[in-house]
């Protein structure tokens, strides 16, 4: 059977799959890889058996730090992040929710404290079956995650 | 008897522990018969109300001097450091090098919590936005359990605006240390956000939602009216929301005769003024016990002991 990559395998570096469609923009965002000059793959919308459409993102010359990693699985639990060098998979990392998330998200509520410049927002990150939510340490209020926009 | 809440910031009701709750209840309780103690002698409370207040203002205020305290502070923004730009973090650093603890109100949301990460004196939530009013769901309580004896095992409706109002969040966290009841009644545009009703559910809070006032009259020993606010209506949809949820004195003809009616206040007209005469009205009590409370947690907050015998208490 001839098999083909939808997405061109990388050399070293890190490949994010089975992301929710519609997240890995926001990833690369939260990554800060976007302004930076890293060769990137992105492939959305893909066919997937476990999720039926997915993104996937593949970064040559960057590996994740086991905290990055933790915090992509906010935007996408259902992710699998694979460390790659030479062309071959060498490291699964192996990831959890972290309990909180420092200074990434700007909090929805446009009233709270945290929406002042110099304070930095903090959230508590509760999964609740297959939705992430996340509580305001300021405003107390609950969000579900595609909800928040990543701090530019 | 040894504090639980000495030198401990007041921000939020879900962080108050049950013992420490009725510690409170328990000194409010005692202030209210007793009411000589000068537990704040020698000390300084700011009260900075970044926002307009009268009664909570007010009733810190009396708290404070009844015990022998001094206050400082302003009661708005007006011809402050802050109209002239300066951070809620300056003003706070500044202020808590002036005082023994700061009673705060602040019209943005978590601004309490944000206080006490700058400030090492405690810091005491007198309402941020529409987040959390911790001092008040403290006299609730404590009227609850003044005109009925006991909190466990009530029946209380919450009734009005559900969504946005901030005695009733923070009630509904203290509800759920409590074996409690609840009937939430408001129009369906106001309901008790889903958040916390996740959280009542979790903790195994029984619930159920109404729309009018007749059907949970009979069966609740607490009515905690709340007021409905004509800006979050159109204009036609206004008069209908608000003529269903004003209480009249007909209405509680089918109560129990234990039901009392709490109101945080100001009311604007959804308790009849008819209602003030029958033996359910308690919003008046509750609006008096406010001192008596603050009094309580205050003294809790300054005193590492309190010179009072437990046997003594309650």
């Amino acid at each position: 059977m001839n098999k083909t990559l939808s997405v061109s395998a990388i050399n070293n570096g890190t490949v994010i799959d089975h992301i929710q469609c519609g997240n890995a923009l926001r990833i690369l965002h939260f990554l800060g890889l976007i302004k930076n000059e890293y060769q990137i793959t992105l492939g959305m919308n893909l066919p997937s058996k476990r999720l039926g459409r997915k993104d996937l993102i593949k970064i040559e010359g960057v590996e994740l730090t086991p905290n990055q990693a933790n915090e992509v699985m906010i935007f996408a639990p259902d992710a699998t992040i694979n460390i790659v060098k030479d062309f071959n998979v060498t490291q699964k990392i192996k990831t959890h929710l972290p309990e909180q998330v420092a200074e990434v998200f700007l909090c929805p509520n446009l009233v709270c404290v945290s929406q002042d410049k110099n304070i930095d927002s903090i959230f508590y990150i509760d999964e609740q079956g297959k939705h992430v939510k996340l509580t305001c340490h300021y405003c107390e209020r609950a969000f579900d995650k595609d909800s928040l926009k990543v701090k530019m | 008897m040894k504090s639980l809440l000495y030198q401990k910031d007041i921000l939020s009701i879900r962080e108050l522990s049950l013992d420490s709750i009725q510690q409170v209840l328990d000194l409010a309780k005692n202030i209210k018969q007793n009411p000589i103690l000068k537990t704040l002698q020698n000390k300084i409370v700011a009260h900075c109300f970044f926002e307009n207040s009268t009664r909570t203002r007010l009733s810190f205020e009396s708290a404070t001097f009844r015990l022998g305290g001094q206050v400082i502070g302003f009661s708005s923004d007006e011809a402050l450091s802050v109209k002239k730009g300066e951070t809620l973090e300056d003003t706070i650093r500044v202020v808590s090098t002036y005082c023994d603890a700061i009673v705060m109100r602040h019209p943005r949301e978590g601004a309490a919590r944000f206080a006490a990460e700058i400030s090492d004196k405690p810091i005491v939530n007198a309402g941020d936005g529409a987040n959390q009013h911790p001092t008040q769901t403290l006299l609730d309580l404590f009227s609850m359990q003044e005109s009925q004896g006991k909190i466990d095992g009530l029946s209380i409706a919450l009734v009005g605006d559900l969504k946005y109002g901030r005695t009733i969040h923070s009630l509904t966290q203290a509800c759920e240390l409590f074996d409690i009841r609840l009937y939430l009644v408001s129009p369906e545009s106001l309901t008790l956000p889903e958040s916390i009703c996740d959280r009542l559910k979790k903790r195994g809070i029984r619930y159920s939602f109404h729309q009018t006032l007749e059907e949970v009259i009979p069966k609740v020993d607490i009515l905690y009216m709340t007021r409905i606010q004509q800006e979050r209506f159109s204009k036609a949809e206004y008069p209908l929301i608000k003529n269903a949820y004003i209480l009249t004195a007909n209405h509680l003809k089918r109560a129990k005769a234990n039901l009392k009616v709490l109101h945080p206040l100001p009311r604007v007209n959804e308790i009849d003024v008819d209602v003030d005469k029958l033996g359910h009205a308690y919003y008046f009590q509750q609006a008096a016990n406010a001192v008596y409370v603050r009094q309580a947690l205050l003294t809790l907050v300054l005193n590492e002991y309190v010179n009072i015998k437990v046997g003594e208490l309650a």
